[in-house]
């Protein structure tokens, strides 16, 4: 079994807003998630003990027209001329930054390092997102057949349901859940239940004196093709994470070096990371064998069973995907996971909380920051420190679940109290 | 040769030409719709091109009503939508590609499992895969 070669903990942890930011570049957001980062370590940081920065962005060229992003990035920051690396893994960059930041401290090179996340995606009219999200999949052999990001897991949908009989009905429970838990956090793009968005629309409509929509509940907002079109079928809009701008960071440290910083650290129990074919390469579109490679890497590194986690995020940015993910991580059995949100298994209160943040869902999905902003959101859950959001009890085990594309990468990490 | 080549442009002068074509590695049997060299499960170098039925079956599939550029060019988008298909074929190997013959408004009359038949789309200078439902 693989171990790290010394301890290694997060000392601090930062996310800035999440949402549409026209007046604001990459660097600026990042500025901002490292702004929070450092009022968050409890005795103080001084910048300058920082050594390296690892930094997740999925396509800057493509969304800014800005290559070489982790220098740029460091200068704002105030961390030049230390090293400063940018690391592509598609939407599990960030995961995959941290992970490698974790390996750098782990290794003895740094004993302080700063690990972070950020895109900027609205810059770009939505077809050309579409396009740049595409680029994730395979250009020779997936693009030209006409398959966008939705259209991937719209797939394994069609492919889920049918081998399990799952109703696509099921899927909007997830979306509920995670915009429940969004409308907690004020960092979150849609901080709105299903039920406030719905009455938001209505109340747009009276204003404007046109026609009022009548719907019943959240079910029929659902239902209804005008407020909740097709994205690709049977994804629909409230099926898919939102397009967004927004970074994240944390502050990974030998453990040796970790009561310096605070006498509350996050311990990294586990880290796993897996890759795997495009999908005309798989065995099955129902799970993600990286994800299950990267979770038992994760699991045994750490020395823990799944059912020791008490909150999880995993990697929704579509509804779908958070099921697969449900099962992938052990949770659930396979094709139970579609059950889970419905029956509120991984609701606040549920057995095994899943997207307290919101999830990509609700809280937004900038896809070079989402797997280190997944860590925020447990460094918080794990200290207690989740406002609103806060789960009740013992919160000593918490797990990341971070994909990059259709699943041809998966990082997953183990954090515990330290 | 472009017979010892085993890239994608090979591949689309083969479908260019109205033939499905795979590679098979004969030290491993190992058979893949989609060229590459050398074989990824037994790093064998000795490929060959063989020609494949054309006959599978759906895996999983989509309909897009929000296209990348190219196809909302092609005139694409939400008033008509298209699908597409990961497609196992009888031979083994999976392949993703466009679904044609199919009621895009109504995708609930397309089925996990149902058979299907290859065809070869014309979209401007290149050949497109694509699958029919058999019969
Ligand atoms: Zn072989």
């Amino acid at each position: 079994m693989k171990r790290l070669a010394r301890g290694v903990c997060l000392v601090g942890a930062g996310v800035g807003k999440f949402g549409a930011f026209p007046r604001k570049d990459s660097r600026d957001l990042f500025v901002e998630a490292v702004g929070e980062l450092v009022a968050s370590v409890d005795r103080g940081l001084d910048p300058g003990d920082i050594e390296a920065l690892f930094l997740g962005n999925y396509s800057s060229d493509l969304f800014e027209h800005q290559g070489h992003l982790a220098p740029i990035v460091a200068h704002w920051v105030g961390l030049t001329p230390r090293a400063a690396v940018r690391v592509e893994d598609a939407c599990a960059s960030g995961g995959v930054a941290l992970r490698q930041a974790v390996v750098a401290v782990a290794s003895g090179l740094y004993d302080v390092v700063l690990a972070g996340g950020v895109e900027r995606m609205t810059a770009l009219p939505t077809e050309a997102v579409t396009d740049a999200l595409a680029t994730a999949g395979d250009a020779l052999y997936e693009f030209p057949a006409g398959f966008t990001f939705p259209g991937f897991y719209a797939a394994m949908a069609t492919a889920y349901a049918a081998r399990y009989g799952m109703p696509y009905e099921a899927l909007t429970a997830v979306a509920r859940k995670n915009h429940d838990n969004g409308a907690l956090n004020d960092k979150a793009q849609f901080g709105m239940t299903i039920r406030e968005i719905m009455a938001r629309r209505v109340a747009k409509a009276r204003e404007r004196g046109g026609p009022v929509p009548a719907w019943e509940d959240e079910r029929e907002f659902l239902r209804d093709p005008a407020a909740n079109p097709v994205v690709a079928w049977p994804l629909r809009l409230f099926d898919c994470s939102p397009i967004t701008d927004g970074a994240a960071a944390v502050l990974v440290v030998a453990e040796e070096v970790a009561r310096r910083y605070t006498d509350r650290p996050v311990r990294v129990l586990g880290t796993g990371q897996a890759s795997d074919a495009a999908l005309y390469g798989r065995e099955e579109l129902t799970s993600l064998r990286a994800a299950r490679e990267a979770a038992a890497q994760a699991y045994a590194m750490a020395g823990v069973a799944p059912s020791r986690i008490r909150v999880a995020e995993v990697h929704d940015c579509f509804t779908i995907a958070e099921v697969l993910a449900v099962e992938d991580l052990g949770f659930f059995p396979p094709g139970q996971g579609w059950r889970a949100a419905l029956d509120g298994e991984t609701a606040r209160d549920g057995r095994i909380p899943v997207n307290t943040s919101g999830g990509l869902k609700a809280k937004g999905h900038p896809v070079g920051a989402s797997g280190v902003a997944q860590v925020v959101e447990l460094w918080k859950q794990l200290r207690g420190e989740a406002g609103p959001r806060q789960l009740p009890g013992e919160v000593d085990l918490a797990l990341a679940h971070n994909v990059g594309g259709t699943g041809q990468t998966c990082v997953v990490h183990i954090l515990g109290r330290g | 040769m472009a017979e010892q080549d085993f890239t994608r442009a090979a591949l689309e002068e083969h479908l260019a030409a109205g033939r499905l074509m795979g590679v098979r590695c004969p030290s491993c049997q190992g058979l893949s719709a989609v060229p590459r060299a050398p074989c990824p499960a037994c790093r064998g170098t000795d490929l060959q091109w063989v020609e494949l039925s054309g006959r599978g079956t759906v895996v999983g599939f989509t309909v897009v009503h929000v296209p990348p550029t190219p196809l909302c060019a092609a005139g694409y988008g939400r008033d008509n939508p298209y699908a597409a298909a990961v497609v196992r074929l009888a031979e083994g190997p999976w392949i993703t590609a466009r679904l044609v013959g199919v009621d895009a408004s109504r995708p609930e009359t397309i089925r996990v499992g149902m058979p299907v038949r290859v065809e070869f789309l014309r979209e401007g200078t290149r050949t497109v895969l694509a699958f029919r439902p058999e019969g």
